[in-house]
């Protein structure tokens, strides 16, 4: 049986940082049960000797020269930005007045 | 904020025992940063050394920058680590609008090295052996700049701003173990560690190592256990402190705030805290909870890192002197006595005198003139003597010019005066403030005979033999030479005339 | 209409390098197609004509002063909007990344650039490519042009309708779980996904980075190989890009020849829940196969049952770190609740806004399968399959040169019939997963139309790591032997439509 339990989704969610509604919570709970429970076979099919792969081609040491490129223009970097001031990207507050 | 309550030190320290552990952020002087072509450059415009990847734009990759692996294993054989037959980069996942990407490319569970010791020596002479868990590779993240509220503090904000140009520099994290039997001396343990790693990081031009620049960082651990139990307290991890004296008053702070706490009955909460150098306090950031889980997993944007043997010798080669046997050997050089040796450490001089003893001066009058009239000096300027604009090599000839005669200690002191002033090397110095000893023995006979006119009583205290009566008269004759006499050869005169 | 739109890529570049037709005649005349056509399959998220045109102007007077850049020069593309453009919106078919133009060019694009190909616009696809049917785009569905009531495979089916419909010659699309193979099966076209680390990711919006591989779409397997060869080599900026060649794809193709061809069929892959028109087919291709003396033999995969559940483990948790950073600040959408809200609420508004349903589901999903506690039984057990998948691979490899399994288990389905189901929709996947858990090259050939409901099968041919040109060698054969029956490619077959009506 699945562990998802709506605490759990809103946790998760909060983790995450996504803004969920009660309904959503309910309605998310219930699919990723049923998701949990089908993916949660992966422990049946191996033991501890297997070693984990997590890069498909096995590959090493890639390094780049420690050289200087061009870098974006102030403007091009603040291009996307919903807002800015004094080239810098703004952001509202980070803690809450209290 | 209500203000803590804290016990006195020494009755702090009396009923617990102190462990403390210690994770440094060091800088790399790399001339790029650890994931991109950006540079690595403190005090630009702002957003301008960034690009996609390290402002994290949709689609873009990060690529390993190899001085940065070669400077990490650089650091952990310094350390004395053993540096990972696989090295592998994870992602720590967490949100805060300095992280570009929402999570910091660092290391996890297979760091670049571990198992290391450093040898900490303190101002009296006591050693302690700090053990390094491991040294491990990440980036850094931008800057925040709060704004509107009282003087640019995150409370009260009304926006905050973000530079990324500092996004992605590459930083070695050192972390000890737990430190344990340190006891009283524990604050100052910790302020000698960071000290070491600080000064080994930039023996070995890794890092530029200014830590009014941030270059090295520390985040000190503190936790009480009462005498005689062997679970471990809860610690805290003050953040951010960022000067030597900083780690040492902050790790003093959180002893007595903690040991106040524990004496009545109550328990410390597992919390990052911040030093408030300017307050000398610690204030309370966010409590460690189940909202700290990072969710560490392989960063699958890049593969690991898996240094050859002789990779990892070329490095080794490449190491400056260890900085604890570079210092034994250079006290036996020198015969300094421990007290000596340790005047110059506790400066942070030990460059500077060794650099003048290289360029021809004798190792004690070095010693004497970089903890004595230049430290004032330094002092008296607010900077450190080593930011002086005066170099060794000067430094060296003009004890030199002290020597052979040609200046006095007085004369010589004008000389570093005229040569910090900007007036060129110590010889233009002398040549144009006209220093040079008086060497006409005429001239000398003359003040003497007119001091002597002034004091006519004075050869014949000599005579039997009350010899520093003379004092006075060598004193008036310096005087009447504007300093510019060989005091010893005034006296020798002055005796002359007596006999 | 032009019937230069019927014709395949190879050939039009043949007539553009011959100068017998302009690459403006070309483009122009996909681009008429386009957008008269486009408001019934709804293949292009973002069109720009003027942008094209140029580009083919550009491509045109460049072979007039004797520069040949590619063996494609002049021949237009579309791209799937998951690749990164610095003059065309780049979404990812995601509402959070509405209008945002991005300041660089991804490496597959830069690419198109340099082979003198003039790209028509970007297509849709499922946000994120999290989806098989493009019903996940925030945008809306595309539809497939051989039923416009039928979904044409996702997440590329923006791409794979614009090929299967005639909109465009060719197309790339992203591949992470089967989202260029699925929809090339079931529009009836071609698709190839190379090995892990053949084409550059620099550029490529991610969904899952240790699964996602970059491909050709087009409608005849040359097409896809001479694509291929443009798109594909090392890239510094990848550092997961294979530093060494693999050689011409085209080549392959044209050199194809069954002599000593060995084939193996999956056993896990070859019976249950495959539609039973599709099991039909796929023993045709199997037969015809062994009538040109192929050997035939059945490897056996153990491993592969837990594929998907791997699969769907391992991407959840990738895609949740890669999306961490749609948080408003440096480009994007950005939601401000009402009040003075922090920037951790302005974060969660906007990401409660701009993230469509599965997107939301799969990167809660995901941070449950790396949080402390359940990691190693999640996605510490999901890795060890992938290791377990590649021996299996390894073993069957070792006897055969190449797999063979039908692409998908049954045809396009209708719009919506899937939508409130995700683990059916999953399941979609399970020919294809197992290529991109173990990195290896797969790509899906049109074998016929199922007797049930006349909609277009494909067979997916899975070949060991690296060896992509064998992959294409079969591809080839089984295209040859259909085209010899059908006296055409199978999407010659598709219906009109100039007439069709959704």
């Amino acid at each position: 049986m699945s562990e998802i339990t709506p605490d759990l989704v809103r946790h998760l969610a909060s983790l995450s940082r996504i803004l969920v509604t009660d309904e959503e919570v309910e309605k998310l709970a219930g699919e990723l049960g049923v998701i949990v429970d089908a993916v949660a076979e992966v422990n049946k099919a191996v033991s501890g000797d297997v070693v984990p792969t997590s890069h498909p081609i096995p590959m090493s040491n890639v390094f780049r020269e420690d050289e200087v490129r061009p870098s974006l223009s102030q403007q091009e970097a603040l291009s996307g930005a919903p807002d800015s001031a004094d080239g810098k990207f703004r952001v509202a507050a980070i803690l809450d007045e209290d | 904020m209500a203000k803590d309550q804290l016990m006195p030190y020494e009755q702090a320290i009396e009923q617990f025992e102190v462990v403390i552990g210690l994770e440094v952020h060091v800088e790399l002087n790399t001339k790029s940063k650890m994931f991109c072509g950006c540079a690595n450059e403190f005090g630009s415009e702002p957003n301008t050394n960034v690009c996609p990847t390290c402002i994290g734009l949709p689609g873009s990759l990060p690529a390993v920058n190899k001085k940065a692996v070669e400077s990490s294993i650089a650091i952990g054989l310094a350390l004395g680590c053993q540096i990972a037959p696989t090295g592998r980069f994870a992602r720590k996942n967490y949100f805060y609008p300095d992280l570009a990407k929402n999570f910091q490319t660092s290391q996890y569970d297979e760091p670049i090295a571990f198992d290391g010791k450093v040898d900490i020596e303190l101002e009296d002479g006591e050693k302690f052996e700090v053990l390094i868990e491991r040294a491990h590779m990440e980036e850094d993240a931008g800057k925040l700049t709060h704004v509107g509220g009282a003087t640019g503090r995150i409370q009260g904000a009304e926006y905050s701003l973000v530079d990324y140009n500092r996004a992605g520099v590459p930083l070695v994290e050192i972390v000890t173990k737990p430190v344990f039997g340190a006891g009283a001396k524990a604050p100052e343990l910790a302020a000698a560690y960071v000290r070491a790693i600080r000064d080994m990081v930039k023996a070995m031009n890794v890092s530029d190592a200014r830590m009014e620049r941030g270059n090295v960082r520390c985040d000190a651990n503190v936790s009480l256990r009462p005498r005689g139990q062997e679970k471990l307290g809860t610690r805290t991890e003050t953040k951010n402190v960022n000067s030597i004296r900083s780690v040492e008053n902050a790790v003093r702070y959180e002893i007595q705030r903690q040991a106040h706490i524990l004496a009545g009955g109550g328990s410390i909460t597992q919390e990052t805290r911040h030093w408030h150098e300017d307050r000398g306090h610690t204030s309370a950031g966010r409590p460690k909870s189940d909202a700290d889980d990072y969710r560490y997993f392989p960063e699958p944007d890049l593969v690991p890192v898996v240094p050859a043997a002789e990779w990892i010798e070329e490095i080794r080669a490449t190491l400056p002197e260890n900085p604890a046997l570079r210092r034994k050997r250079l006290q036996g050089d020198w015969g300094f006595s421990d007290l000596e040796f340790r005047d110059v450490l506790n400066a942070d001089l030990l460059d500077q005198v060794e650099a003048t003893v290289a360029a021809g001066a004798q190792p004690q009058a070095a010693r004497k003139w970089w903890t004595g009239e230049l430290s004032r000096l330094a002092n008296a300027q607010d900077v450190s003597p080593d930011e002086l604009a005066i170099t060794p090599a000067q430094v060296a000839r003009i004890q030199q010019l002290i020597d052979s005669g040609d200046l006095t200690d007085r004369l010589a002191r004008d000389v570093v005066a005229g040569v910090l002033a900007g007036e060129g090397e110590p010889e233009e110095v002398i040549e144009k403030r006209g220093l040079k000893v008086v060497t006409d023995e005429g001239a000398l006979v003359a003040a003497i005979d007119a001091a002597l006119a002034q004091q006519p009583d004075v050869l014949e205290k000599i005579r039997e033999g009350k010899v520093q009566a003379a004092g006075a008269v060598i004193g008036a004759v310096m005087k009447a030479m504007g300093g510019q006499a060989d005091a010893a050869r005034v006296r020798e005169l002055i005796l002359e005339r007596a006999n | 209409m032009s019937e230069l739109v019927f014709k395949p890529a190879s050939e039009l570049a043949q007539l553009i390098a011959k100068k017998e037709v302009s690459s403006l005649e070309v483009t122009t005349a996909f681009f008429d197609r386009s957008e008269k056509l486009n408001e019934k399959t709804f293949s292009y998220l973002h069109l720009d004509r003027d942008k094209a045109l140029a580009a083919a102007k550009q491509a045109d007077a460049e072979l007039a002063a004797g520069n040949v850049s590619s063996p494609l020069h002049g021949v237009p593309i579309a791209m799937k909007d998951v690749l990164t453009t610095k003059d065309a919106p780049s979404t990812a078919g995601s509402k959070i990344l509405q209008g945002w133009i991005p300041p660089y060019d991804s490496t597959v694009v830069r690419k198109i650039r340099e082979a003198a190909m003039p790209i028509l616009g970007k297509t849709n696809m499922d946000e994120f490519a999290m989806g098989s049917s493009t019903e996940f785009s925030a945008y809306g569905p595309s539809k497939n042009p051989w039923d416009l009531t039928r979904i044409p495979g996702g997440s590329g089916g923006g791409s794979s309708s614009a090929v299967a419909g005639f909109l465009a010659p060719l197309a790339t699309g992203s591949d992470t779980g089967g989202s260029i193979r699925y929809p090339a099966a079931v529009t009836g076209s071609v698709g190839a996904k190379p090995t892990y680390g053949a084409v550059s990711r620099y550029g490529v919006i991610a969904l899952a980075s240790s699964l996602d591989q970059i491909g050709p779409v087009s409608n005849t397997v040359l097409d896809s190989a001479l694509l291929q060869d443009v798109i594909a080599g090392y890239d510094p900026m990848d550092s997961t890009s294979i530093p060494t060649s693999l050689g011409s794809m085209a080549e392959a193709v044209r050199r194809a020849d069954f002599k000593g061809l060995k084939v193996g069929v999956v056993k896990q892959l070859s019976s249950d829940g495959f539609q039973a028109g599709i099991k039909e087919l796929f023993d045709d291709t199997i037969a015809k196969l062994v009538a040109q003396g192929v050997e035939v033999v059945e490897v056996d995969c153990p491993s592969f049952e837990y594929a998907i559940a791997a699969y769907y483990l391992i991407l959840p948790a990738e895609a949740s770190s890669n999306l961490a950073r749609y948080d408003s600040v440096r480009f994007g959408m950005r939601v401000e609740p009402e009040g003075n809200p922090t920037i951790e609420r302005v974060m969660a508004a906007t990401r409660e806004a701009g993230f469509g349903p599965e997107v939301k589901r799969r990167i809660i999903l995901g941070t449950y399968a790396l949080s402390s506690g359940y990691y190693d039984a999640y996605y510490g057990s999901a890795q060890k399959v992938r290791t377990l998948i590649q021996q299996d691979l390894d073993k069957a490899f070792s006897q055969v040169d190449v797999l063979l399994t039908p692409t998908a288990p049954t045809t396009a389905f209708k719009l919506g019939e899937k939508l409130d189901d995700p683990l059916a929709m999953y399941l979609n996947d399970i020919a294809t997963i197992p290529a991109n858990l173990a990195g290896i090259p797969g790509m899906s050939v049109p074998n016929g139309l199922a007797k049930e409901d006349g909609l277009p099968s494909g067979v997916q041919s899975l070949a060991p790591a690296m060896q992509d040109a064998q992959m294409y060698r079969v591809g080839a054969l089984i295209e040859q032997l259909y085209v010899a029956q059908w006296g055409a490619p199978l999407i010659a077959q598709a219906p009109n439509l100039e007439v069709a009506n959704g």
